[in-house]
């Protein structure tokens, strides 16, 4: 046992195991129960959280970190990574979750900011982060502060997919924007988009993000979660749209083969059969814009 | 090198478009793998890594089991990376209750052996039948390799485990090269155990 022993917490270990994560549908849960249907339902993680999406929107309030004895209940219940969203900005959240053993933390805007001008200092962590976006420059100001993979937002806990895909275009066009500039016209380009130029310059060269990026809010069917797929989003993260439908295990399932399948009409026609009720969605423009939490972020 | 071969790699979940970057690079034709049929042709396969549970369930849903023990009998050989090699062992300790492999290999296969995620770790490995400069390992919530038949070739260890090995038309890797832009297992792979 004494050859080199490795080195842990590596910037390609951290983005590594989002590449393992692709093609993916990441599910919120609350208890241990609902982790381990997500798991039978063949996850590739599970969110561990004290109230999904919905039911923060309902009580309102401040949301923060879930209690560390449901995340630990989360953690020992099933053989998938875990993740746990702690408040952006909010570094001791993200101190404890790490020691609570999470395999990846979400400084997520579902929970209420903790500081309205930085996020977390993400290389200071040996576990990854994952962070969300709305446009190319928010995510690439996320990779900037070490975030190891990034998912562009909907709007959390409505079950209306519009805003995801609002965002998914939004970085999609940015990108291809950059494509097209010639090697000097990046530098004007980084500080319109407040981005770090090397990161910039690497998006221009290779024409896509530098880590995974997963669509995240508002999905709710199987062909919401093909739809991003097309899109061009590596995997999917489900939140209240599972455990607030009326089969939660056949909808979770469903959602996981239409996003294996998501060029394939037919498999999501069969798979979208007989759901049960979809979660209730709510219409973005019924929310109080001080309400939206895909605006929280900077 | 490799000529026309034609190698699958199961997309079912998990970082198959890297093996596909990977194998292209070597000039390999390389094909997406959904849905058994599309094994028709396939000289080898991948199975990437991923989440093992994840992977096997979308396996039993679209009939992969049969479909892959039936390739392999006729001569398809198999490479498992990391959740890849789990679904080629003949055992998983510390399986879930229900997990399901296509048990091929004669090789024990203990999961997430090293922990999770904050000790997943890079470190540089001798592998044989890769010539050259120590091969960049990358673990990723690793699985070992806990114990071997008498007819399975120990390629590479760490720690005193082994975490590459081959017996016949398989190979299996608990590490993942197609994250490292080497490509001399792919390159093993496609001359030597496909080739085989």
């Amino acid at each position: 046992m004494s050859e080199n022993p490795g080195t842990t917490g590596t910037q390609r270990v951290k983005t590594g195991l989002a590449e393992m994560l692709k093609g993916g549908v990441i599910m919120d849960v609350v208890t241990a129960e609902q982790a381990k249907i997500a798991e039978d339902a063949g996850a590739v993680a599970v969110m561990s959280l004290e109230r999904v999406p919905a039911d923060i929107r309902a009580a309102g309030g401040v949301a923060r970190m879930a209690d560390p004895t449901i995340v630990e209940a989360i953690v020992a219940s099933v053989s998938i990574p875990v993740m746990a969203k702690c408040r952006i900005g909010h570094f001791v959240e993200a101190q404890i979750l790490q020691s609570l053993g999470v395999d990846y933390i979400d400084e997520s805007e579902v929970l209420t900011p903790a500081d309205e001008e930085h996020h977390v200092d993400k290389w200071a962590f040996s576990v990854p982060f994952v962070c969300g976006c709305r446009n190319l420059g928010e995510a690439l100001r996320r990779i900037g502060e070490g975030a190891a993979m990034v998912r562009t937002k909907g709007e959390p806990g409505t079950g209306n997919v519009v805003e995801a895909v609002r965002h998914i275009r939004a970085v999609s066009d940015e990108i291809a924007r950059l494509r097209g500039l010639r090697s000097e016209e990046l530098f004007a380009a980084a500080k319109d988009l407040q981005a770090p130029y090397d990161l910039v310059r690497w998006v221009a060269d290779n024409g896509r993000l530098p880590v995974v990026n997963f669509s995240a809010g508002g999905i709710a069917t199987p062909a919401d979660a093909a739809l991003m797929m097309q899109l061009g989003c590596d995997g999917v993260f489900v939140g209240s749209g599972i455990f607030k439908s009326g089969d939660p295990a056949k909808r979770a399932r469903a959602i996981v083969e239409a996003t294996t399948h998501y060029e394939d009409a037919d498999i999501i026609a069969r798979v979208s059969r007989d759901l049960g009720e979809a979660m209730v969605g709510i219409n973005i423009s019924d929310i109080p814009a001080g309400e939206r939490m895909q605006e929280r972020g900077w | 090198m490799a000529g026309s071969v034609r190698v699958g790699v199961l997309a079912l979940q998990g970082a198959f478009r890297e093996h596909i970057l990977s194998l292209e690079a070597l000039g390999v034709e390389a094909v997406a793998v959904r849905l058994p049929d599309q094994l028709e042709g396939c000289a080898g396969l991948i199975i990437p890594g991923g989440e093992s549970t994840a992977i096997g369930k979308l396996m039993t849903s679209y009939g992969f089991y049969e479909a892959l023990c039936t390739a392999h009998d006729q001569g398809m050989a198999i490479w498992g990376t990391c959740a890849g090699a789990i679904l080629l062992a003949r055992r998983v300790l510390d399986a879930l209750p229900d997990q399901r492999t296509l048990e091929l290999m004669d090789i024990a296969v203990r999961r997430n052996a090293y922990g999770r995620q904050v000790d997943s770790f890079e470190a540089e490995l001798t592998v044989g039948g890769v010539a050259g400069a120590p091969f960049p390992g990358v673990f990723i919530r690793a699985p070992w390799i806990e114990e071997t038949g008498p007819s399975v070739e120990v390629l590479a260890t760490h720690g005193g485990r082994t975490v590459a090995a081959r017996e016949g038309r398989l190979l299996a890797t608990t590490f993942h090269p197609e994250l490292t832009g080497d490509p001399r297992i792919h390159g093993f792979f496609v001359d030597t155990v496909v080739g085989s």
